[in-house]
């Protein structure tokens, strides 16, 4: 794929505005899962695209601008964007192509400065005050980072250029798409404050209804108003820290990946579900998924934690602390089952489960209280063995048996009521004798390790 | 029904069976105590559907009969009467029980309701109730408490002629104790799985007893019974079904080092010194010739070291472990010395009591514990 087949749109030339002392780049993909998918899909340019799962009630992902011209954006359900844009094409996610892109995308980053803070896949902020003599200044140092994304990677991005981390960030909003904006240190108050309020960082719903009600509507009538007075409508510390982002003081560094608190992961089932079979195998997904996101990290955690949410959005969460730390998600699961069979739910319908883990420590660092009997490799070495494999062959090709997906169903892909029905039917017999990977069928927790 | 009794009798046995009500009754006549006058005396029975608990003491009885009453509220009242015979009697839908001139009005549960308690077992043997006791309490301590895992909260208890070994693990110990005891009959042979902390209960309040007697009835089935008498109390506790680890195997045959170390002042050290440890990490424990260095905590934390008299036969060790099952350890063995005997740092350590170092080791009861494996 060459440039030319990218639209680019009309940056600034580099230099342009005066970017003296504005050190913090805000980098953020265009349409980041949408323009990967349009990598390998390029007749669908200048097409809407969405991104998102088709069936059930699965949110959009990413939409392509034109697709945003006719109203949608992300979060919205699937239901509501495809009466907005019935003439969209809809392509299923492919996470795994996305963290591969987003892979490459920190790479370049981090070939520019260490100081690199992602935000998400596609968005990351980055310090290049040590960066400048090497590279130039921090205009041309983002109009390199734009080309260099698009000749590896194939995809646009907008950059903002400002002195701190909040104003980079609204710049690259201006600059969408495929821009990039410099705010130069003398200007920032100039930029800011005919934004709306809404755009201040801290701002969402409740705290902008509150500012429309005493007739703050931009950034500069918030800036103008007495402290004593925010202070008062929105308590201490929240109007001190509106007022002082108001003025463009923003005393946040570009921090280097804060260490994991936790790892977690949920699962919205495409409908309300009841089954507890259904439940644990979702649970056992999720603690697989969570055991090997911990071991790709390097982490070990004592507490797991699971969230249900009932069909009526109720929201719990029950959590225990294990003996010792583990990123086996075995261990994982035995923990999180036992939370959900402790909550005696009686065929309750639920909308999701979610697993997460706590109290995390590199691996290594926590002493680890030894089993009588214990193998030397168990189940620890099994999911690593697991991991290798799929670094090699894919992820998912070996995973608990009942994890495994119905052949049938599979094969039936695009037959829908026939692959439901045969799954129906056999689901108990394939489930049953799927040995492929570990030998066993419903997921069930190990009494003893090894 | 109509009867007066001891003040201090009533109330001892009064508590003693209470403790067997359920916590939450499944069933609202479960949170009562049944009150049943006999021509031979007073008997109190509680029930939970898993223990049974009655017990028989000695009153003046006018009027044979019985009633259901609330066990907690009775229990209550019987701690708090004056020092005065009582006197209980029933009439109509109450009882009335009075103690000097203190009166009390209990409103009866319904007795046809109530669920007949299980019948004791066949006796198997019998024990002296403070050995029995003993034993229990040494073993009991390395039970698990996770009740994900059921098997290892219970007791394995094996029958064998003479002897019975207890025998309890929760995975990172092991406790086994071997007792002898009085077969009811030749060429018993036979085990049981019996909830411990139940058991360790039931052997505490019958530890008085001369002697107690063991009853086992269906432990093959499903819905085995294990029944203990002793002191005109008696308790029956459904067992535990599942299939217990074969601990015999988990115990070393040989060691490459034995340290011996008196009692309590290693148990003041490990205290000591664990006061640095955070949760969940270990004290390490160093032997060397003619001693024992005692250490916890890290170089980021807080810091102890202690060092004891240690006689070590073998080669040097370092190894670590927790301290609060070092400590359940050490606490449950006999004598007035700690053996010690290792085979390496990653593999259990065997703890047995002995009277010193010299003394021959006594091998009825031995601790089994895993080491913590330390960072790094």
């Amino acid at each position: 794929m060459s440039r030319s087949q990218l639209r680019r749109g009309s940056s600034p030339p580099p230099g342009a505005g005066d970017d003296t002392g504005c050190t913090v780049l805000h980098v953020d993909m265009d349409a980041f899962f949408a323009s990967v998918e349009l990598r390998s899909r390029p007749q669908l340019r200048g097409q809407p695209v969405i991104v998102g799962a088709s069936g059930g009630r699965g949110v959009v992902l990413s939409a392509t601008y034109e697709a945003r011209r006719l109203g949608v954006h992300s979060a919205m359900p699937m239901s509501r964007a495809r009466r907005l844009a019935p003439q969209a094409v809809i392509i299923p996610p492919s996470h795994r192509r996305y963290a591969e892109v987003s892979e490459g995308v920190m790479e370049i980053f981090r070939s520019i400065t260490p100081l690199v803070e992602p935000l998400s896949l596609d968005e990351a902020f980055l310090d290049v005050s040590g960066a400048l003599r090497r590279l130039g200044t921090p205009a041309q140092i983002g109009a390199m980072i734009r080309d260099r994304v698009v000749d590896e990677q194939g995809i646009t991005c907008s950059v903002g250029v400002a002195t701190t981390k909040f104003v980079a960030k609204l710049a690259t909003t201006q600059a969408k798409p495929d821009g990039l904006l410099v705010v130069p240190a003398n200007a920032v108050i100039e930029f800011l404050h005919p934004l709306p309020v809404g755009a201040l960082w801290g701002v969402g719903e409740r705290t902008e209804q509150v500012l429309t009600r005493l007739g703050l509507r931009t950034v500069g009538d918030l800036a103008d108003t007495p402290l004593s007075t925010l202070q008062r409508a929105l308590g201490p510390a929240v109007g001190a820290q509106l007022h002082a982002l108001a003025w463009g003081r923003d005393d946040r560094r570009v921090v280097v990946e804060e260490p994991d608190r936790s790892v977690g992961a949920e699962h919205t089932f495409d409908r309300d579900v009841d089954d507890p079979l259904v439940v644990r195998r979702e649970l056992l997904r999720l603690a697989e998924r969570v055991g090997e996101r911990m071991r790709r990290a390097g982490l070990q955690g004592r507490t797991v934690s699971i969230k249900v949410r009932f069909a009526d959005f109720t929201t719990i969460t029950r959590a225990r602390t294990l003996p010792g730390h583990t990123d086996v998600g075995n261990e994982i699961y035995a923990a999180a089952r036992a939370l959900y069979d402790a909550l005696g739910l009686d065929r309750a319908r639920l909308r999701l489960v979610g697993v997460r883990v706590e109290q995390l420590v590199p691996v290594g660092s926590a002493p680890r209280q030894l089993a009588l009997g214990e193998r030397e490799r168990g189940w620890r070495e099994a999911e690593r063995a697991a991991d290798r494999a799929a670094a090699r062959f894919g992820s998912g090709v070996v995973r608990p048996a009942s994890l495994v997906p119905d052949p049938d169903a599979a094969r039936a892909d695009g037959a829908r009521v026939d692959a439901a029905r045969a799954g129906g039917a056999r689901a108990g017999g394939v489930r049953a004798d799927g040995v492929r990977a570990s030998g066993r069928g419903e997921p069930s927790a190990p009494t003893r390790r090894g | 029904m109509k009867f007066s009794v001891d003040r201090d009798v009533l109330a001892e046995a009064v508590a003693w069976a209470a403790r067997t009500l359920p916590q939450r009754p499944p069933v609202p006549v479960l949170a009562g105590l049944l009150v049943a006058a006999t021509p031979e005396g007073l008997q109190l029975s509680a029930f939970d559907y898993e223990v049974s608990a009655r017990i028989e003491v000695a009153a003046e009885v006018a009027e044979p009969g019985s009633a259901l009453v609330s066990g907690r509220l009775l229990a209550e009242i019987c701690r708090a009467l004056p020092a005065r015979p009582v006197e209980m009697s029933s009439s109509d839908a109450k009882v009335l029980l009075s103690c000097g001139s203190t009166r009390f009005t209990l409103l009866t549960l319904p007795i046809e309701e109530y669920p007949a308690l299980p019948d004791m077992p066949a006796v198997a043997g019998t024990v002296p109730g403070d050995l029995f006791a003993h034993a229990v309490g040494q073993v009991s301590v390395a039970a698990g408490r996770d009740d994900t895992l059921p098997v290892l909260t219970g007791i394995r208890v094996e029958i064998d002629g003479e002897r019975v070994v207890l025998a309890a693990t929760d995975r990172y110990r092991l406790a086994v104790r071997e007792i002898d005891w009085v077969p009811e009959r030749g060429g018993i042979s036979t085990v049981a799985l019996v909830p411990a902390r139940s058991l360790a209960d039931t052997a505490r309040s019958l530890s008085t007893a001369a002697t107690v007697s063991v009853s086992l009835a269906g432990q093959s089935s499903g819905d085995g019974l294990v029944g203990f008498e002793g002191n005109g109390r008696r308790t029956t506790q459904r067992l535990l079904d599942g299939e217990f680890p074969k601990f015999r195997s988990l115990l070393p045959s040989e060691s490459s080092s034995v340290a011996v170390v008196e009692t309590s002042a290693f148990v003041e050290a490990v205290k000591r010194v664990a006061l640095v440890a955070e949760r969940n990490t270990p004290v390490r424990l160093s032997f060397t010739d003619g001693m024992l260095t005692l250490e916890a905590g890290s170089g980021e934390e807080a810091q102890a070291s202690e060092a004891l008299e240690a006689v070590l036969t073998g080669d040097e060790i370092t190894i670590a472990f927790n301290p609060a099952y070092l400590l359940d350890g050490l606490a449950a063995l006999d004598g007035s010395h700690t053996r010690i005997a290792f085979t390496a740092a990653s593999k259990p350590a065997v703890l047995s009591g002995t009277s010193g170092p010299d003394a021959p080791v006594d091998d009825s009861y031995r601790y089994l514990l895993m080491p913590v494996r330390v960072a790094g």
